[in-house]
């Protein structure tokens, strides 16, 4: 054995290849990165420092961004403030150094709990309907199967922007305007098509004899439907939970022209931050990155079942 | 336990015909093998059975009761599949209490059930192990596992040997023969495979292109096979045809094949001049220099304490099983010696066999 000397494996990648692999996954993984890693930076700088020439990669940081975020402030004259007693808190400080004082919450944690509900819950309606949706194509005959789900897909087809106007008045004259039902079910229109193409792939892969298995051993469809097919379908629902759920949170075009008060989601009110009291990017960028965070967290949890979602049918044995 | 009764059971796939007019019974604590080649409709003869699939038409009756239109869940039949359909998202204990969770049976009851299964399949050491890392064998006690631990009326397994490499397969088919003897579960056991279905059955039904072409014992289904293709379908090598043209008369005890006259069993039926074949086993034919049935030595097959020798006779090649320690040369010339009184007669038209004394004596609907 000693005395063949290869210089590779006949399977394995060579050192070369798997360095070259991994550099050009790497140089792409950094050009993503930049974007996101500028957001945050930006969300740690002053104002000032945010729309320097040349950029400042190195900087004093501060909270100010997230103080900015989450307030609204009044200008005072410096008597005024001068008047006040000992800053209550560290925002409470940074304004005063500003010569402002912080009036009152701003609306982000409002409508960040808005995109949590609606994205979310219509994550959740789109991939139980898609569930069943798909379970059901995928063991039934169903008639015109075929049409069926090219119609389901075809929703997807335009862009949604197209159909904005009459949902704007549907929405309107059914006084769903506004509310987060309202977003909840269009969300979750715009998702089943995909939740169920998705999981009609992962639940063709699960073989009929489990639930078969199950069902002459005394199970309803129902029941075996429960305890054998969903606990197999659990990697295909993850994935789709994750594809759903980016779309809902990120969606921009619909949640500017249906909500505005009280069901506004936070996309469409972080653009609005800039607005209040000159070009304020660090408070933009500190929005933008609480918006990541969770479903940064999201993906993370799933990572692993998203990974074999996305290749799937070709890793599950 | 109960009897297994099905009745012109037909199923049709939109115009494709699977099963064509399936009748037989099972007797209670009979072990049948269903045995065909792939696509005769073996599976879905079973299905059928179980509530998977509905049949066309006809009737099924388990006990004595018109389970016809019975769901699946209400038949009371355990089934085995051909890839197991082990649940993998549960361990080994869990998978073979799942039918008795449906069931509703107390949970000190369940433990002990599984144990006992458990314990009488040899797989009470891997009870709390993933199903996902079990090896062939042990995925297939724990199928078994969870077919027995139910009691149910009747088992319905489908090739559950067919994924095992083929010196398992041995030990399996003994296993699973034993176990019968001891559980005395009406069985119906789908297979290719002629010999686990000469191995383990009381009962064979051989099938092909959705009809049953012989129900019977396996000693009915070697010694008297009912149609030509029964015949070549079973035994290795199968039987061998010699073909003729002559038209037959009840009490007829000899045919003509060649201008050479053999004796052969009582036809009991005239018979037009038709084609005809004359079946012989390879192992009741000898060889013996003074016999005018004669031809040229093709070549020989050594198996240890037997040979099969194929002696090429004008027609087409005839093999015969005889000892080891006789010499051929290939190309010599041999006289062909039959055992008149095994024998069967076959019209090639129909693929039937001609009614003999040799059918008539044993035989039974
Ligand atoms: N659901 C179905 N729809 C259409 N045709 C089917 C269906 N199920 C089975 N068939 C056809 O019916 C025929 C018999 O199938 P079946 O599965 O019973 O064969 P089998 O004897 O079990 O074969 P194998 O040994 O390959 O398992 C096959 O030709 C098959 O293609
Ligand atoms: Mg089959």
């Amino acid at each position: 054995m000693s005395s063949i000397n290869t210089a590779h494996s006949v399977v394995e990648p060579s050192r070369t290849s798997k360095r070259i692999a991994a550099t050009i996954v790497i140089a792409y993984a950094v050009i993503t990165m930049i974007p996101l890693a500028w957001i945050v930076l930006t969300s740690f700088k002053s104002p000032p420092d945010s729309i320097s020439y040349p950029p400042k990669i190195v900087f004093q940081p501060t909270l100010e961004g997230y103080c900015n975020l989450f307030t609204t402030r009044t200008r005072q004259t410096s008597d005024y403030i001068a008047s006040l007693g000992a800053p209550t808190s560290t925002c409470d400080e940074i304004t005063r150094s500003r010569n402002m004082v912080i009036a009152g919450p701003s609306n982000y944690w409002p409508r960040f709990q808005n995109s949590l509900v609606i994205a979310f819950g219509s994550t959740f309606l789109a991939v139980s309907l898609g569930t069943l949706a798909a379970y059901g194509f995928s063991r039934f005959k169903v008639p015109l199967a075929e049409d069926l789900l090219f119609f389901i897909l075809s929703t997807r087809m335009m862009p949604p922007i197209a159909v904005a106007i009459p949902i704007y008045l549907m929405y309107r004259q059914l006084g769903l305007s506004d509310t987060a039902l309202g977003m909840i079910l269009l969300y979750t229109a715009v998702n089943v098509s995909l939740a169920v193409w998705l999981l009609k792939g992962f639940i063709d892969e699960i073989p009929r004899e489990y639930e078969e298995a199950a069902m002459i051993d005394g199970y309803t469809r129902m029941q075996a439907f429960f305890k054998v097919v969903l606990p197999q379908a659990t990697t295909g629902i993850a994935a789709t939970a994750i594809f759903c759920l980016i779309f809902a949170w990120n969606e921009y075009a619909f949640a500017v022209l249906l909500t505005s008060g009280a069901a506004q989601t936070a996309p469409p009110f972080i653009p609005t931050i800039i607005g209040e009291g000159g070009q304020d990017w660090p408070a933009v960028a500190a929005g933008t990155t609480i918006f990541v965070v969770p479903i940064l967290v999201f993906t993370i949890l799933l990572r692993k079942q998203l990974l074999r979602g996305i290749t799937f049918g070709a890793v599950r044995k | 336990m109960a009897e297994i009764r099905i009745e012109n059971l037909r199923k049709e796939f939109g115009a494709f015909s699977a099963v064509e007019d399936s009748s037989f019974v099972v007797r209670d604590g009979e072990f049948l093998a269903l045995l065909g080649p792939s696509g005769c409709g073996k599976t879905t003869t079973l299905r059928m059975i179980a509530g998977l699939e509905l049949p066309t038409s006809g009737k099924i009756f388990l006990g004595g009761e018109d389970v016809t239109f019975n769901r699946a869940r209400e038949r009371d039949i355990a089934f085995v599949f051909q890839l197991f359909a082990l649940y993998p998202h549960m361990n080994v204990r869990k998978n073979i209490a799942f039918p008795l969770l449906a069931q509703g049976v107390a949970k000190a009851e369940i433990r002990a059930r599984v144990e006992e299964t458990a314990k009488l399949l040899q797989i009470d050491h891997i009870l709390d192990r993933s199903v996902s890392g079990l090896a062939g064998g042990d995925r297939q006690r724990v199928a078994l596992g969870r077919a027995i631990v139910r009691r149910p009326k009747c088992f319905l397994m489908d090739e559950p040997l067919g994924t095992l490499d083929a010196e398992f397969r041995d030990l399996m088919v003994r296993e699973l023969r034993e176990l019968h003897n001891r559980i005395r579960a009406t069985t119906v056991y789908v297979t290719h495979d002629q010999l686990e279905a000469m191995a383990m059955a009381d009962k064979i039904a051989v099938m092909n292109h959705g009809i049953i072409e012989q129900f019977g014992t396996p000693q009915e289904i070697y010694n008297r096979p009912a149609t030509m293709y029964v015949a070549d379908f079973i035994g290795s090598p199968p039987m061998n045809f010699l073909r003729f043209t002559a038209g037959l008369q009840k009490g007829a005890r000899s045919v003509v094949v060649d201008g050479v006259d053999i004796s052969v069993p009582e036809v009991h039926l005239d018979l037009a001049e038709s084609e005809l074949a004359l079946g012989v086993r390879p192992e009741d034919i000898s060889f013996s220099d003074v016999s005018p049935l004669r031809g040229a030595v093709f070549g020989s097959e050594y198996h240890g304490t037997n040979q099969i020798v194929a002696v090429e006779m004008g027609k087409g090649l005839v093999k015969a099983r005889v000892p080891a320690d006789q010499n051929f040369h290939i190309g010599e010339t041999v006289g062909l010696e039959l055992n008149y009184d095994r024998l069967s007669l076959f019209d090639c038209k129909s693929g039937r066999a001609v009614p003999s004394s040799r059918y008539a004596e044993h035989h039974h609907g």
